[in-house]
């Protein structure tokens, strides 16, 4: 195909993705149903994968599509379902706008050592140690972070503001979400990679790609085999270099007629903008083809360079806002062993080792229980999902992240099994309690306790103090979030580090009965 | 429910609706009518929410009574929990709904809902049934889960709770009417009327952290005092309250009761849950700040069995 619509289909297409994308991350209200989200995701090459080797289905199967597709197209996924590359197009396009210098590419050489380095040092740590560089650099993870840590404030700006607004006229029908924000420690990765992915895309196209992300490397390597891919008619090219200039990906060498597949991210700007239309979109086949030696396969020599930006051991940030101050405050501090991991994590071993830290869970959670962790599950976990009791807790009736979740990380959970899924257990702190400290009644915790794992029993005088049963506990904090006391919480919920069945509550007839007179 | 007492207690609350029809004609629950005895408290028995309203407030002389033309009116149930009305942890939608409509009756320019609810506000206003019921009258279902809609106040005469954030709505609204649930509690051993007003602060950690008792008793100090209560005693969780674990913490005791005054109301309705109010400290300490009486011999009561 020699027109333009390639190109209109790929921005078609693209946009569309793209704006799924954005509303999935962009639903704070969680009105798009999970089976909308699980089939967008589904194509999401690395999460696809994780998915797969975790669970071994052909309904993980996504990135086999995708190899597939890129086996008989080129890397189509770069530019059709990538959403940090459709966004990457974005903002080349601004900065094109802004400056006419942006939106002139020419061919370049590869970063042949520098992308083939990452792709293996990534496999090599992903296979010996830990996800931690495919956590870090996996495409759709590093969008998924863009819009829950820098986008979704923004998002709820507006909302508030709308908000706001239509309260001036009485309408209720938005509502204000407070903008909490994550611990400070958190955004540095998010931020950094925004910023080198913005730069990156707003001067130079599609630079990031073709140097840094290891998907887009892989998929490089197998496109040099791809059955599709655009190719020059020598016959019509005048060597005017306009495809070379519109390259987003810098790969087209028009003095030798030569495309580096491997680079192309199947834009098709090149074929739009030849005016003799001498670019096309074609079986390979046809005549002479110089095997573009890559010499990068033989510099195959792994480079060690981490970017980690250190992160330092810091303390878990319990933020307690609109906090109650009690008179007193409570002495003894909780001794907690272990992080609480979210309902479908299975044992935090398992799930540390499939998560990518990509924030669609933190995103959802509609009660914002899940914060990305700092030094909770060490270094590796570092922003991997943690229940935080002293913001939230788990809402019984909810299991919106085990659903959604693209690398199966959190595993889905029936309603009826997570209500019985036991993610930590109770323990209370009496020399911390309120009645035994003020010598007042307070419940907050039996109040809140959703299985009456927390129950009171008769103290001093006409009080009631709380008691536990963690056998019917399932861990889901919403009695140490309830608890009053600061600094530190007389009720407290310590993680299983493997997730275990709580008992069911025990059900016993009421004494009481229908009464058949007003009994005053 | 056995299917005898069913089949008597249907015939019984059958004669009583034909009754009423063919006496005063059905306007007449809604008309503002003229009660020749002034009641303290109604407590109805034997029908449903909805009906069990119809007949009380006639016996008040109608909502007419307490709401003027074009005033704005707060309806404040129980939302605290998201959990489905059979379990009882809720206002029962129903009476919620029943409510607005005598509400509009009477004149109301607009009927505001709102909770602050202990679980997460969406679900609970959606699993409760009260936000259909109520839109489906024509009120509007306010938020109540962030602090912004929540506004300083100050009770001077306050033992503990002498400052508090109260919701928008108390403030704004001209009249405001208290729709609590009787339920169990594992700490104050009940919660209705007074109780209810939980539900109307943002900071409830303070009140539990601060003389639980006291402050809600202090509470009931605020100048925007309910002009009604009315305390649905249908299905009563009698244990494991407030939030319920399961069917068999609840009792159906199909009664209501209604009252402008409501340390009578929880006084009255502690007794239904077979507890002496004198156990309920907020209720002893309520009595003794004048807030209302607890000594329920004393007041005018009208005990209507449907």
């Amino acid at each position: 195909m020699t027109s333009s619509f390639l190109r209109k289909l790929r921005i078609l297409f693209s946009s569309i993705v793209l704006i799924c994308f954005f509303f999935v991350f962009a639903d704070f209200m969680s009105v798009i149903p999970e089976k909308y989200i699980n089939s967008l995701l589904y194509l999401q090459f690395v999460p696809s994968a994780l998915k797969y080797i975790n669970l071994t289905t052909m309904a993980a199967g996504g990135f086999i599509i995708v190899l597939l597709l890129t086996l008989l197209t080129g890397r189509t996924y770069c530019s059709f379902l990538c959403p940090l590359g459709i966004g990457q197009d974005l903002f080349s396009r601004i900065g094109g706008r802004i400056k006419r210098k942006f939106r002139r590419f020419g061919y370049k050489k590869p970063h042949t050592i520098i992308r083939y380095s990452l792709l293996v040092l990534t496999l090599g740590t992903a296979i010996f140690y830990g996800l931690y560089l495919v956590t870090l650099l996996d495409p759709y993870s590093i969008f998924g972070r863009f819009m829950t840590y820098l986008g979704e404030p923004v998002i709820l700006l507006i909302n508030n503001f709308l908000t706001w607004l239509l309260g001036k006229f009485d309408v209720y029908t938005l509502h204000h979400v407070d903008i909490r924000g994550f611990n400070p420690m958190t955004y540095a990765v998010p931020v950094a990679f925004f910023l080198l992915v913005g730069t990156m895309s707003f001067v130079k196209g599609r630079l990031y790609c073709n140097m840094i992300c290891p998907v887009g490397t892989l998929l490089g390597l197998i496109s040099k085999v791809s059955i599709f891919r655009v190719k020059f008619s020598e016959s019509k090219c005048t060597r005017c270099g306009r495809c070379s200039v519109r390259c987003k990906a810098s790969c087209i060498d028009f003095l030798n007629y030569n495309i580096d597949v491997s680079r192309c991210v199947n834009c098709f700007n090149c074929i739009d903008v030849c005016p003799e239309k001498a670019l096309s979109y074609s079986f390979i086949a046809s005549k002479e083809k110089p095997a573009n030696t890559d010499e990068g396969r033989r510099k195959f020599v792994a480079g060690s360079l981490l970017m980690l930006l250190g992160i330092t051991t810091s303390a878990r940030n319990q933020d307690q806002e609109g906090a109650p101050v009690p008179r007193k405050e409570s002495t003894v501090k909780e001794p907690r062993n272990f992080p609480v991991c979210p309902p479908g994590a299975g044992s935090m071993e398992e799930f540390t080792k499939y998560c990518t830290a990509c924030s669609l869970c933190i995103n959802a959670c509609p009660n914002n229980v899940l914060q990305p962790a700092v030094m909770q599950y060490g270094i590796a976990g570092f922003m991997q999902p943690v229940m935080d009791y002293h913001r939230s807790f788990c809402t019984f009736n909810c299991t919106v992240c085990t659903e959604i979740c693209p690398t199966n990380a959190l595993k889905p959970l029936l309603l009826e099994a997570k209500k019985l899924t036991q993610l930590g257990k109770v323990f209370f702190i009496k020399d911390n309690c309120i009645v035994k400290t003020e010598k007042t009644a307070c419940g907050a915790c039996s109040e809140a306790c959703p299985t009456k794992a927390v129950y009171m029993v008769p103290y001093e005088g006409n009080l009631v103090i709380p008691e536990t049963n963690q056998d019917i506990c399932i861990g889901c904090g919403h009695c140490e979030y309830a608890c009053p006391v600061t600094p530190y919480k007389a009720i407290f919920v310590d993680g299983n580090p493997v997730h275990m069945a709580a008992a069911k509550p025990e059900i016993k007839e009421a004494e009481i009965t229908t009464p058949e007179e007003f009994p005053f | 429910m056995r299917r005898r007492e069913f089949f008597r207690k249907s015939v019984g609350a059958g004669i009583a609706a034909g009754a009423a029809f063919s006496i005063g004609g059905y306007n007449k629950l809604w008309a503002a009518g003229t009660s020749p005895e002034k009641y303290d408290m109604v407590a109805i028995m034997g029908g449903e929410p909805d009906a069990m309203f119809d007949l009380g407030i006639q016996e008040l002389g109608g909502m007419g009574t307490f709401i003027r033309k074009g005033q704005k009116v707060l309806v404040k149930p129980n939302i605290g929990w998201d959990v489905v009305p059979e379990l009882a942890a809720n206002t029962n939608p129903n009476l919620v709904k029943r409510i607005i409509e005598h509400c509009f009756r009477a004149g109301a320019k607009e009927v505001y809902v709102f909770d602050h609810t202990c679980d997460n506000w969406v679900n609970t206003y959606k699993n409760s049934g009260i936000e259909k019921a109520a839109k489906a009258a024509g009120a509007k279902v306010v938020p109540g889960n962030t602090e912004n809609y929540y506004q300083e106040i100050e009770i001077p005469t306050a033992v503990k709770l002498k400052k508090a954030k109260v919701h928008e709505l108390i403030m704004e609204t001209d009249v405001f009417i208290n729709v609590p649930i009787l339920k169990d509690h594992n700490s104050t051993r009940m919660t209705a009327c007074l109780k209810n007003m939980m539900g109307v602060v943002w900071d409830r950690g303070y009140w539990h952290s601060n003389d639980l008792h006291q402050c809600i008793a202090d509470y009931a100090l605020f100048e925007k005092k309910p002009v009604l209560n009315i305390i649905d005693c249908y299905n009563v969780m009698v244990k494991h309250g407030p939030q319920g674990v399961s069917k068999e913490d609840v009792v159906q005791m199909k009664s209501q009761i209604i009252t402008s005054d409501w340390v009578a109301g929880d006084a009255a309705a502690a007794k239904m849950l077979s507890i002496d109010p004198r156990r309920v400290d907020y209720i002893p300490i309520a009595h003794k700040m004048g807030l209302g009486n607890m000594n329920l011999e004393s007041l005018n009561i009208k005990r209507i069995k449907m």
